[in-house]
């Protein structure tokens, strides 16, 4: 706190008008979904109309070279992922035993792996097979993480006490062991594997969600709208899951990140996606005994997973800034 | 103090019979049935019946339950549906050589990530400070075992440093005391096997503690922030301290605080990051017997590990807790005011 004011005063006297605005929408207390500081509207120290937190969000987030740089990578993966499979230019899973174990050259871009397979199509492939087991795990872990949380956090009591002593006892076990046994249990398979990534962080967000909720629920717009007789579905999702979004959608990007982490480390292991479907942690797992004979094997997959989580993690990071007021003012 | 040791500590039983009931109901209930795998296709209805009787698999899931729950509080966690050896005899035998990797892999962790937290603090905004942000970056990016493959084309394959996997070079192996294969060949005075276990750990380690050196950079770097601002450090540099003693007595101590607790929780998690390092160097810990036992469905194995493993978890939280609380004097009196 007192190094904010600190850089904010002395750091960039240039942005002193801005960051004192951002400062006292921030002291106003949480702005409303569609931008609206509730009561203070009409307050004289407002000279102008309130600004649209997404906007402002959108232009914090354009400032942050590094974030917007992983946006755009993240949507080229997002296109590569949905044409991916008509752009290789060989058939990703068509084995040329003749061929196998070439270095990269001009036909084979990134070289052929143990199969004669072209390394460049299957890891071009493999975006879409990552990308989706990243958002469905999320999708998964997303919705019933919010449900337990906000229940857990809402109603309070025993169903609190209920709910959190089972997210502690999936966090009291590492959440890969977890998932590994999951897949033993399910059996192997990349719809398994979703499931299993998915179920395994829910506790991080419902402890998320849950934590957010005990701290809006005391606000007193909450305590208004009990008084106007809103039942308490409604004030869960129209007033106090809103004020909680941008916190979970920065988690929900660094959860991506992890997920796809996760995916590649079943897929070493042998227990995601069977042959001969792409996917990088499998591509990896299956070409590790000739690191020393053809390390191009091992090279670019792992390259392509790197990339891909690290721009995950970037984007999150910089969501983060853009959306957290205080950082904003830096 | 005592009181919230004891109180900590209880708080952790129902947590760990929570932990069995889970891992229980996914080998014993949801999990495919055992006896065909362990037994191999050939096996008759009649020899498969038999093999369940004998393993108690048709008794109810119930009492199959507390069986095993009145077993585990008594040590038994039950025998291998393979080697017939009790599963604590397999998990001791490969247990030191995990942990000793996974101190090797937090020693580098909190040194590396104390020091460049550091540095990356003290040096706000300078290229030390973009150069450790970036690292980190890649540190919590990075799978763990791409970053074991790299090291083992760098080190062992194109410069022939390190050797690519294993513990020791089977003909050096000291005898064993503690299992700690750099412990026993010291207790030996074998300084040649002393030197060669160290060879071995040095990659796993590197590729197993990198994430834990960049939540620790991260969160060191954080930390020292916060308290560089704070009034009594420009007190300090007012009276004229040097600033290699503001920043090493003053400031660094209340900064690590948090970073304690953060080092004991990966700690924990190293246990996870182990089961793909492990199989990645070859390393005979219980990290890759867990993957190798899953995959065979050896569920007694598989429900040892995983509770032993929850057991160590919330020890380590335990203690990075008490360390927290004796590292914050404010901890220590505020629970001192509340009894």
């Amino acid at each position: 706190m007192s190094e904010w004011n600190q850089s904010s005063v002395n750091e960039v006297p240039s942005r002193g008008s801005e960051s004192q605005k951002a400062d006292e929408t921030f002291a106003m207390g949480i702005a409303l979904p569609d931008g609206q500081i509730p009561v203070y509207d009409h307050d004289e120290t407002f000279h102008e109309k309130p600004e649209n937190q997404w906007l402002e969000m959108w232009r914090s987030l354009r400032a942050n070279r590094a974030a917007l740089v992983s946006l755009v990578f993240v949507l080229a993966l997002v296109v590569i992922a949905v044409i991916g499979p008509y752009i290789t230019p060989y058939n990703p899973i068509e084995t040329e035993m003749s061929n196998a174990l070439k270095p990269p050259s001009a036909e084979h871009w990134f070289g052929t792996d143990q199969l004669g397979m072209d390394i460049f199509s299957r890891v071009i492939a493999g975006t879409r097979v990552s990308l989706t087991v990243g958002l469905l795990a999320v999708s998964i872990a997303l919705t019933t993480g919010i449900v337990l949380g906000a229940i857990a956090g809402y109603a309070g009591g025993w169903v609190d006490t209920v709910i959190m002593r089972v997210m502690d006892m999936m966090l009291a076990i590492p959440s890969i062991l977890l998932a590994i046994t999951l897949m033993a249990a399910l059996g192997k398979g990349i719809d398994k594997a979703v499931i299993a990534i998915g179920l395994v962080s829910i506790p991080e967000y419902a402890r998320i969600v849950r934590g957010n909720i005990l701290s809006i629920k005391e606000n007193d717009y909450i305590a208004a709208a009990h008084v106007v007789g809103l039942s308490d579905a409604r004030i869960i999702f129209r007033h106090v899951l809103p004020n909680a979004l941008s916190v979970i959608i920065v988690r929900a990007t660094l959860g991506i990140s992890s997920a796809i982490l996760d995916t590649a480390a079943l897929g070493f292991l042998g227990l995601g996606v069977q042959p001969p479907q792409p996917e990088w942690g499998d591509m990896l797992g299956r070409a590790r005994g000739f690191i020393f004979q053809a390390p191009h094997t091992l090279l670019y997959p792992g390259m392509a997973i790197t990339a891909t989580v690290l721009a995950f993690n970037l984007l999150g990071d910089g969501l983060r800034d853009a959306l957290d007021p205080r950082a904003r003012i830096k | 103090m005592l009181k919230y040791v004891i109180k900590r500590v209880l708080m952790v039983i129902p947590v760990m019979i929570g932990v069995s009931i889970i891992v229980f109901a996914l080998m014993r209930v949801f999990s495919p049935d055992p006896a065909p795998i362990v037994l191999g296709q050939h096996a008759t209805i009649e020899t498969i019946e038999a093999w369940r009787d004998a393993n108690g698999l048709n008794d109810p899931v119930v009492t199959q339950y507390f069986k095993y729950l009145t077993g585990a509080f008594k040590g038994d966690l039950g025998t291998s549906y393979y080697t017939k050896t009790p599963v604590t005899e397999e998990i001791f035998a490969r247990f030191p050589a995990t942990i000793e990797l996974a101190i090797a892999a937090i020693v580098f962790a909190s040194i590396v990530g104390i020091l460049l937290g550091v540095v990356a603090a003290v040096k706000k905004n300078s290229i030390f400070d973009a150069a450790g942000s970036l690292f980190a970056l890649v540190g919590v990016s990075i799978p763990i075992f791409w970053l074991g493959i790299l090291l083992i084309m760098f080190f062992s394959g194109y410069l022939h440093l390190l050797p690519s996997g294993g513990r020791i070079d089977v003909l050096l192996k000291p005898a064993e005391v503690t299992g700690f294969y750099m412990i026993d060949a010291l207790l030996e005075g074998n300084w040649e096997a002393f030197g060669n276990a160290l060879q071995h750990i040095i990659l796993p380690a590197l590729a197993l503690g990198m994430y834990s050196m960049a939540i620790i950079t991260r969160m060191t770097r954080s930390s020292m922030l916060e308290t560089l601002g704070q009034d009594y450090i420009r007190t300090a540099r007012a009276k004229g301290i040097s600033e290699g003693k503001v920043i090493g007595k003053h400031a660094l101590r209340p900064s690590l605080i948090p970073v304690t607790t953060v080092i004991g929780l990966q700690f924990g998690s190293l246990l996870g990051g182990a089961l793909l390092t492990e199989s990645v160097f070859s390393w005979p810990g219980i990290g890759k017997f867990t993957v190798d036992c899953i995959l065979k469905s050896d569920f007694p194995v598989v429900q040892g590990i995983v509770l032993l493993v929850a057991v160590i978890f919330a020890t380590i939280n335990l203690v990075a807790d008490l360390a927290y609380a004796t590292l914050d004097p404010r901890i220590k009196y505020s629970s001192k005011k509340e009894r």
